[in-house]
This record gives C-alpha cells, structure tokens and sequence, in this order.
C-alpha cells in the first residue's frame, strides 16, 4: 500500500474546494492552533458568519480581497493510514493553467460540484482535463447538500447526468460521495443527514483507496539527466549516468540500450550514496553505470533492446494552451522532453475540442487561451518517447515561449 | 533500502524528488549556489544535494547571508560542514554592506534585519551572477509560501510575482530566464517539519546544539521566549529567568523565540513535533507577525 496520495481538487468557481480541504484538515485536527485562531480573526474581521475555512489555503492578499483561489495551494496532512499532499486549485476559467499544475502531478481529483447548480462547463472541462492529465482517480464530490435538504433525489441526478458525461472519458475510476464542505458531511466521518448513502466518507476512500498499479513497472525507461564524474584521485575513472526512474525495473546485468544512438551494453552497477542498488524503479533517483565506454550524455535514453520508447521527430500531442496569444500553425517553439530540450515547428493545429460535447472542431486554425486541442509538431532531433497513456514521464511535453521563457502549454503524446 | 512490492517510503519519495530537482537545476543552469544556513532544512537540504552527485562533490558553491545576529553554534556549524564537504562558501554580509553605508540599519527597539537580508541576497546574487538559488522553504511553513512553485521565477529585482507564476507541470521544469533575472528552487517545497527531523533521525544528521533542549537565560516578550544575549539585552521592567528551551528554527536571533522544550534527541524531538499545536513560525517567529501577508509582501520584494 502506498504511503503518499497526492490529491488536487477540482471543479467550478465557489463549488467548494477550498472549505473541503480546510474542513478535511479541520476533522482530521491537522490544524495548528494559530492558524486557526488567523483564519477566525480574518473571518470575524471581514464580517463572515462562520469561520470560513477557505481562508486556510486561500493565502494570498488578492485571493482574501475576491474571494476566489487564483494558485494552486499545496497543505500536507497524515492519518496513520497515509500521507497526502493536497492541491487545491483554482476554478476560475482564468486561471485553468494553474489547475492544471495541481492536477499534473496528482494521483487523484477531487471534482467538486455543487448540489443546487450541477455539472456545469468548468465541472465538464476540469473532469476532461483530468481524464487527458489521465489522473487515475476521481471522486466526485457533490457538495453543499445542506443546501438542498440532502436530498438523495439530487445527489443521483447530478451523478447520473456525470456518469454520462464521464462515458465519453477515460476515467478509469469514478466515486460519487454527497458532501457539505461547510458542515462536514461524509468528509471525515459518514453523517447522519444521508441515511440512504451507504459509501464511505470522503477521508476513508482516500485512505483505503489502491493506487501502487499505477506506475509503469514493465517498460524501462531511463532519461540521463546528469553525469557524474568526480574526477579525483581514488575515482579517477567514474563514470555514471545519474537519473530517475521513468518507467520499468532496471537490474545490474541487465542488457541496455541508449537512445537515440542505438548503442548497446549492460548495467554494470546501479549506485546510490546508501549502496548499491538492486533495483531502480520508478520515481527512484539512482546513478546506473555501464559495462562499455560509450558516449552518453544528458538526454540519451537507456531502455531494454527488446522494449524501447519511439523514437522520432514527429509528435501528435493534445495541447493545454496556457497563453493569450494564440497557438498557430508553422509557429517555432521550445520542447522539454524528459531531460532533452528541442526546438519544434507546429505543422498541424488539428481540431479543437468542444469543452460541452467533446466533439471534435476540425474548421479551427488556432488554439486559443484554455483550449484543448490536437496539434503535431516537428523538432529538431529525435525525441525518446512513449504515448501519455503508457508513461505519463516519458509522453508529457512543456511547451516553452524560445524568446521569453514562459511555459505557453502542456502537450501529451498520442 | 528498505524495498517490498515496489514501494517507496514517503521519505524515500521525498528524497527521490528533490534528488531530481538538484540535478536538473545543474545540468540547466550556468552558476547555481545553495543557501546554506546552518540550520535544520539547509542541513538536510545539503543532504540531500550531496546524495544528488555523490561520488563526486558538489557542483555548486553554498552561499550565506550573514545578518551578523548569529547564534554562535550555527556559524560554526555552518564552516564545519562545508569544511567537511570541501564546499566553497561564499558569506554575503548585511553587518558589511550596514558598515560600507549600503545600508541603513533600524535601530529602534524590537527592529530586526531581517528586512536587510534582502537587498544583500540580491546584491549578493548579482554579484557572484547566479542565476539559480536553492533554498530549504517549505510549504507548510506559511500561506504564501504555500502558493510557491519549486521553481520561483524572479524578474530582475528579484521580486516574486504571486499573481503570475508560470504553470509548473508534472516534473518538467522550466528554468528559461532572461540575464539579470534567476530562478529561486526549493528542493524541500513538500516537505513538512517533521519530515525534517524524522530525515535528520534516519540518516543521523548532525545539527546544532540548539535545535535540543538545554537550559538558558530567557524574558518573555510578545508571546514569545527570548534568548538573553548581548543582542538581546532585557529591557527595563524584564524578568530574566532560567528555562529549559529549544529552537524550532534558527533566524536572527534577535527575532527567533525559543520553545520551553525538555526534548534532548532526536526521537524526543520528533514526538514533540508530531504533538506540537502550533507552527514552528507561530511559535518562533516575530518576523511572520506584522502583519497577516507580512511573508507574501517580503517575497514580493525578493526575500528568500
Ligand atoms: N452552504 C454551503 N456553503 C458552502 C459549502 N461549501 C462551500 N460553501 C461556500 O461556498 C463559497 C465558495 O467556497 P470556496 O471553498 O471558496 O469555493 P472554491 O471552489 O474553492 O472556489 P475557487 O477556488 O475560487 O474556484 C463560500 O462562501 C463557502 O463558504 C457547503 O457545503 N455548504
Ligand atoms: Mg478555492
């Protein structure tokens, strides 16, 4: 069983996410007593009724003023079950790139929905966003069912109109929990106002909840990140490709190849400052070296011979577009791929994707800010890659502004 | 390692993570520099950077800005163990930049310097041209350091842009900047305070005398315990007392309180630590109270 979680919420503008990660923390007395005493302060100071709990992630001076999450807030908490990071994201359209960072990373969303209103198109693109970030789990939160007298009628409603949504998505795994971030329904404990809901609280799933097959244990994958050479007396002739494990367990003896060169060898070593190491797997941060002096270098791939990544320098991804100007065919832009960094040229922008029905818009030329799309790129030299839905390491791209360094969107191998 | 079913320890994860940050910001940048303290997260921070290149040493100098109000034993830590790594130190001092009229120091009762660590930093950033700084922040120290990406962009002010960050996705760091500007990389980002010391438990880190209980001359002042030092003096009307203390951080010691503490190992810490109800910035830093941002608007202007 898995020690850490991560988690990242998820769903539109004041559904809720903020108060139910600072009611998860509340219930589970992961608050420190003057943070608390902060959040009442600002509460009674700003004339709120209650405490209100967003305050306890939404820490910024301009999110206080409106209201309203606009970056992501990571907050740490352990049960003795397990250890979680929580991202709490923002719902704002405006501020999708930074959902979108939180939920990179996450093992599990949070998709919170409120009762009174539904699926709506921020719960629709979060939920899409999630399924292309292939999030492996999603709990559907259907929140502030103190507002609707905790009606089972609603709950199954909004659940089922999700449900058909969600069909035409790849979520492998979807729950549905009735909540009320405000007073603690079904988050750490079941409650007594949803008698006919016979799931766990929300704090349970997160615990019990299996998540070690999803990591890619079949295919090696190491991307060199960085050569270590001491260069002094007694290790005169070190020499060892420092990494982490992408995908795969690697084992000394075991035959390798390097990508993009071809060129084969065997693991003479893997080695950490604790020891020798007899298995790297993945996310392990490990220095592997070989038997035969080649050439590698950072962004070389080391993989199996009779398993390798493509290589190749047309890509096809889904795009998250991130920036105000918008993504255009023949358009030259930076990669990062794993450890290797290229330039690429757009020659396709192929459809966009209609955030409400999911269909495919083929008469598009652009992407626009917060679009998803399909586009193919051609880089400069090879890229070892595998699809986003085999190796989430191995298929996910950054797409970099050359001239002014921002990070323009997120791309995912197809 | 302790391996079963492919599964890493939470701080094994950890580890594994900050590992990979260090080696990409080496492999990515021309002149990084480590912030190196002395105190409890830059000690593990240090750790970890070692495991990172070993066998080889370190890529990179460590770099210290020196307030001039030190606690004794954390400056001489601070030289011991880069002595021991064969680590070059570069000391950036706010006492030298005061003494070369650079500065003008606040010399009214209850001002402290830390708000003059920032333009030495930067100065000091400017001068030796790092373009990446890491620090040992963690998110869980504070609300506005919780909004922090790994990778925190700065313009050429240095300042931290809350409002703006770039997207930081899965662990594909972008650490493109322009000259003059930098980027500040925080290894330890998702680490928490008892992360720290269950590491300093497990790899059997040595840390400064005072991070254990011990028994020291304290006045209480706003709340808080003050170690009585020359820079410290009491005021009028304070009572000096004897009290078995212990430092949850390792600041300016004109602004870092002590916490009565009878913890004297590293276990004793851990479950104090793990029992403890308030913040180890609540509990010990006079800093963090001006005001409820007074962390946001310090980073905004190029603080750590
Ligand atoms: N009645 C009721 N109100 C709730 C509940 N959960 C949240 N609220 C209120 O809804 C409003 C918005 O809550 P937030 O937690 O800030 O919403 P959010 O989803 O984090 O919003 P963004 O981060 O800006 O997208 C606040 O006024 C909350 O007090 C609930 O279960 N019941
Ligand atoms: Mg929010």
């Amino acid at each position: 069983m898995a020690e850490l979680l991560r988690v990242a919420t998820a769903g539109s503008v004041d559904d809720g996410k903020s108060t139910l990660i600072g009611r998860l923390l509340y219930d589970t007395k992961s608050l420190f007593t003057d943070q608390l005493a902060a959040v009442e302060r600002t509460s009674r100071e700003r004339g709120d009724g209650y405490v209100d709990l967003a305050l306890l992630t939404d820490g910024l001076r301009a999110e206080r003023e409106q209201g309203i999450t606009i970056d992501v807030a990571y907050r740490y908490f352990a049960t003795p079950r397990r250890s979680f990071i929580l991202a709490d994201t923002p719902g704002h359209v405006q501020y999708t790139r930074n959902m979108v960072t939180g939920a990179s990373t996450a093992d599990l969303a949070l998709l919170l929905v409120d009762a009174r209103k539904g699926v709506v198109e921020q719960t629709r693109r979060h939920a899409f966003l999630a399924s292309l970030l292939r999030v492996p789990h999603l709990v559907l939160c259907i929140n502030k069912m103190d507002l609707v007298d905790f009606d089972r009628e609603v709950f199954e409603k909004i659940k089922e109109e999700f449900r058909h949504f969600a069909a035409k998505l790849e979520i492998v795994d979807v729950t549905a929990i009735p909540v009320s971030a405000l007073g603690g329904d079904n988050v750490v404990s079941r409650s007594p106002s949803t008698p006919w809901y016979d799931g766990s609280s929300l704090l349970h799933h997160l615990e019990e909840l299996h998540i070690a097959s999803d990591r890619n244990l079949i295919d090696v994958r190491f991307p060199v990140q960085w050569v270590v050479r001491p260069r002094s007396d007694d290790l005169h002739d070190y020499r060892g490709y420092a990494g982490r494990v992408a995908g795969g367990v690697l084992k000394p003896g075991d035959d390798v190849i390097v990508l993009p060169s071809g060129l084969t060898t065997r693991v003479a070593g893997i080695d950490s400052f604790d020891g020798p190491v007899d298995e790297a797997f993945p996310p392990m941060s490990v220095t592997v070296r070989l038997e035969d002096d080649l050439d590698v270098s950072r962004g070389d791939m080391i993989a199996r011979p009779n398993n390798r990544p493509t290589v190749g320098q047309d890509l096809n991804l889904m795009v998250s577009w991130m920036v105000d100007a918008p993504l255009r065919r023949r358009a030259r832009i930076g990669v990062k791929h794993t450890t290797r960094s290229v330039r690429a040229m757009v020659t396709d922008v192929s459809y966009r994707v209609d955030i409400d029905t999911l269909h495919r818009d083929e008469t598009v030329e652009t992407l626009a800010l917060n679009d998803i799309g399909r586009v193919a790129l051609r880089t400069t030299s090879p890229l070892c890659y595998d699809p986003y839905r085999r190796n989430r390491d191995t298929g996910s791209v950054l797409l970099i502004d050359e001239t002014s360094g921002a990070t323009l969107g997120a791309g995912m191998i197809l | 390692m302790p391996v079963t079913g492919y599964e890493l320890t939470h701080l094994q994860m950890l580890e594994a993570e900050a590992i990979h940050i260090f080696r990409e910001v080496a492999a990515e940048f021309e002149r990084p520099a480590l912030l190196f303290s002395g105190g409890k997260d830059s000690i593990v921070m240090l750790r970890v950077a070692e495991k990172a290149f070993w066998p080889a040493k370190l890529p990179f100098p460590l770099l210290h800005i020196d307030t001039g109000h030190n606690f004794a034993e954390v400056l001489n830590f601070r030289d011991h163990r880069a002595e021991q790594l064969g680590a070059r130190l570069v000391v950036a001092s706010v006492q030298a930049a005061i003494d070369a009229g650079e500065l003008t120091e606040d010399t009214r009762p209850g001002a402290s310097r830390n708000q003059l660590q920032t333009p030495v930093l930067l100065d000091a950033i400017a001068d030796n041209r790092f373009d990446a700084v890491f620090g040992g922040a963690r998110r869980d120290e504070e609300k506005a350091r919780a909004k922090e990406r790994v990778y925190s962009f700065r313009d050429e002010f240095g300042q931290w842009d809350p409002k703006n960050q770039r997207p930081e996705l899965w662990s594909l760091y972008n650490g493109r900047h322009r000259p003059g500007e930098h980027i500040r990389v925080f290894p330890l980002s998702n680490w928490t305070e008892l992360d720290i010391w269950r590491y300093i438990a497990q790899e059997s880190l040595e840390i400064p005398s005072i991070y254990y209980a011990h028994s020291r001359e304290v006045i209480e002042r706003d709340g808080m315990l003050l170690g009585v030092t020359e820079l410290t003096p009491p005021r009028p009307g304070e009572i000096v007392v004897p009290r078995q203390v212990r430092y949850r951080t390792v600041g300016d010691i004109t602004c870092t309180g002590a916490v009565e503490s009878t913890a004297a190992t590293v276990d004793e810490v851990i479950a104090e630590v793990a029992a403890t109800r308030i913040t180890e910035r609540g509990a010990t830093r006079a800093d963090d109270r001006v005001s409820d941002a007074a962390m946001e608007d310090r980073k905004k202007e190029g603080y750590f």
